[in-house]
């Protein structure tokens, strides 16, 4: 493990343990609002490291301006594309999510996933 | 700027760990509606502005909206049972 | 005419014997086979009841999460094992990234030929001056058009799970309304007669910039509902429904997807064949120039706009 190289890359670093952090509200928060909320957490932190990758420092967003087309003026495009669509499809992900949260509590009138669990394992539907 | 991009860093973390710990379901659903903004600040210093009018548009605007109005909808059917018992515990 | 068979010229055919054998009651190979139905077992009453009764109460007892040690120590050791599985997976990924290229050098081997080819050669041919635009929807329109059926399939999920009865959705509607809508509220009318037509202008600004500056249809989209929503909050269902329906968000994504599908079949058309394409290019700033990005723009925008409304449509009512 190259300690210096960590350090250098901070951004990233910080950019992995948003993830941890989304990840363990995933496992261990029993609402089930919590949980979408760590899974777009997740999200956000995939599309911050992806933007990190391409970002290249002195360097300005990639729009044509006066005619210059050269490699040395702008950033990488393609994380940016990529987020871009990664983005709107994340929010229908968290719609979908939400109404299954909407349709359980209409059921089991809880929010606890270990509740709804026991009660699903009780009744036996 | 160098330094605003670690305060905003910190600022993400230390808005991600707050969600897990507010026990108020409406507080963590503004909280990563900050966190959402923030994130668009730093899409604007990541040099992306698409990326930032869209997190803005979407992750701190439409996310939230949906977030808040399935705790509306919660709420809406607790407070019906509410009534109910409380109109059974009269008769 | 049809001729009409006898019936044993009719039983003799192989499609009526191949529908005895999937009803079951014949094998096609051996004779009838018989098809008595199983005699029903009855118990008694009171011995069902007993049954059930039990039943509980062993269902009672091993749920019980107070006094049951197995469940408990079960959760202890959930909870210890995810967070060391969530420590475990930070220090792989932190080791990972300490061995990835320092960040923000140009020399780093994310930034390839790809990505030079996208910025020198990306305005000569696709015309867009923003080359983020001008990649996903002329290089990887494709890839667009698959995240544009993507929001239109999760409004027919979100559609399919909150769908309410008629009958009870007026009940309800009325009921939600009456409670948590500010109804006629003077500060939020107010303030939205100002904002509205101002957020709906920039986000259809931001849509046919797209390929001039920093936009393009998904902010503009999210925008433009946006805008709808607050709409909706400030002067209720019946205002809105006089211009958006269900039936107008059909038409307008089924009208934005195909005309996005047929536009992209012709670029691809005309590619693969070695054809000149008919639309012009135009000169790079101007607004009517990049082709075929300007219309994908508006499809992609309207897509857009009208998912985030359904979607906030259907969690407040549950369909229109």
């Amino acid at each position: 493990m190259d300690f210096g190289n960590l350090f250098a890359n901070y951004q990233e670093a910080a950019a992995m343990i948003l993830f941890a952090l989304g990840f363990s509200n995933l496992l261990l928060q029993k609402n089930l609002i919590k949980k979408i909320i760590g899974f777009n957490i997740m999200d956000s932190s995939v599309y911050l490291f992806l933007a990190l990758k391409g970002y290249i420092k002195g360097h300005k967003a990639a729009i044509v301006v006066d005619g210059i087309q050269s490699v040395n003026a702008y950033i990488n495009p393609i994380p940016s594309g990529l987020v871009l669509t990664g983005i709107v499809v994340s929010v229908s992900v968290t719609a979908l999510m939400l109404s299954l949260t909407i349709r359980l509590y209409h059921r089991y009138h809880t929010l606890d996933i270990d509740q709804i669990t026991l009660e699903v394992k009780k009744g036996g539907y | 700027m160098e330094l605003f991009f670690d305060l905003l860093l910190i600022f993400l973390l230390v808005c991600a760990v707050a969600v897990s710990l507010s026990k108020n379901l409406l507080n963590s659903i503004i909280v990563y509606m900050s966190f959402s903004l923030i994130m668009s600040v730093i899409w604007i210093l990541l040099e992306s502005p698409d990326l930032a009018i869209t997190e803005a548009a979407v992750g701190a605007g439409v996310t939230s909206i949906l977030f808040i109005i399935t705790l509306k909808k919660i709420h809406a059917i607790t407070e019906d049972k509410k009534k109910k018992n409380e109109e059974e515990n009269h008769e | 005419m049809s001729k009409r068979v006898p019936k044993e010229r009719y039983e003799k055919t192989r499609s009526y014997r191949f529908k005895q054998w999937l009803a079951g009651t014949k094998d096609p190979f051996l004779d009838n086979v018989e098809m008595k139905p199983q005699k029903e077992i009855h118990e008694p009453e009171k011995l069902v009841h007993e049954h059930e009764l039990q039943h509980l109460q062993i269902v009672e007892k091993a749920y019980d999460l107070e006094h049951n040690a197995q469940i408990r120590l079960f959760q202890k050791l959930y909870n210890v094992f995810s967070v060391i599985f969530c420590l475990s997976l930070v220090f792989i990924l932190l080791v990972g990234v300490s061995y990835l290229p320092q960040y923000g050098r140009e020399d780093n081997p994310v930034n390839n030929e790809v990505s030079a080819r996208y910025i020198e050669q990306g305005l000569q041919e696709t015309g867009a001056v923003n080359i983020v635009t001008g990649m996903i929807l002329d290089y990887r329109a494709f890839d667009t058009l698959g995240e544009s059926h993507v929001l239109f399939l999760a409004t027919c999920t979100v559609l399919i799970l909150l769908r309410k009865d008629k009958k009870k959705k007026q009940e309800t509607a009325e009921y939600n309304d009456r409670i948590y809508e500010p109804k006629n509220d003077v500060i939020l009318q107010t303030v939205a007669r100002v904002l509205v037509p101002f957020i709906e202008i920039f986000g259809i600004y931001v849509i046919l910039g797209g390929h001039l500056g920093p936009g393009g249809g998904f902010s503009g989209g999210a925008i433009c509902g946006a805008g709808l929503i607050l709409y909706l909050n400030a002067f209720g269902f019946v205002k809105t429904e006089r211009f958006f329906t269900g039936k107008t968000y059909k038409c307008m994504c089924f009208g934005a997807l195909a005309c996005y599908s047929l536009a992209k079949t012709y670029s691809f058309f005309t590619g693969a064949n070695h054809i000149e394409s008919v639309i012009p290019l135009g000169t790079p700033g101007a607004i009517l120039s990049s082709g075929l990005i300007l219309i994908l723009d508006i499809c992609v925008g309207f897509v857009v706009a009208g998912t985030m409304y359904t979607f906030y449509v259907m969690f407040r009512k549950g369909g229109y």
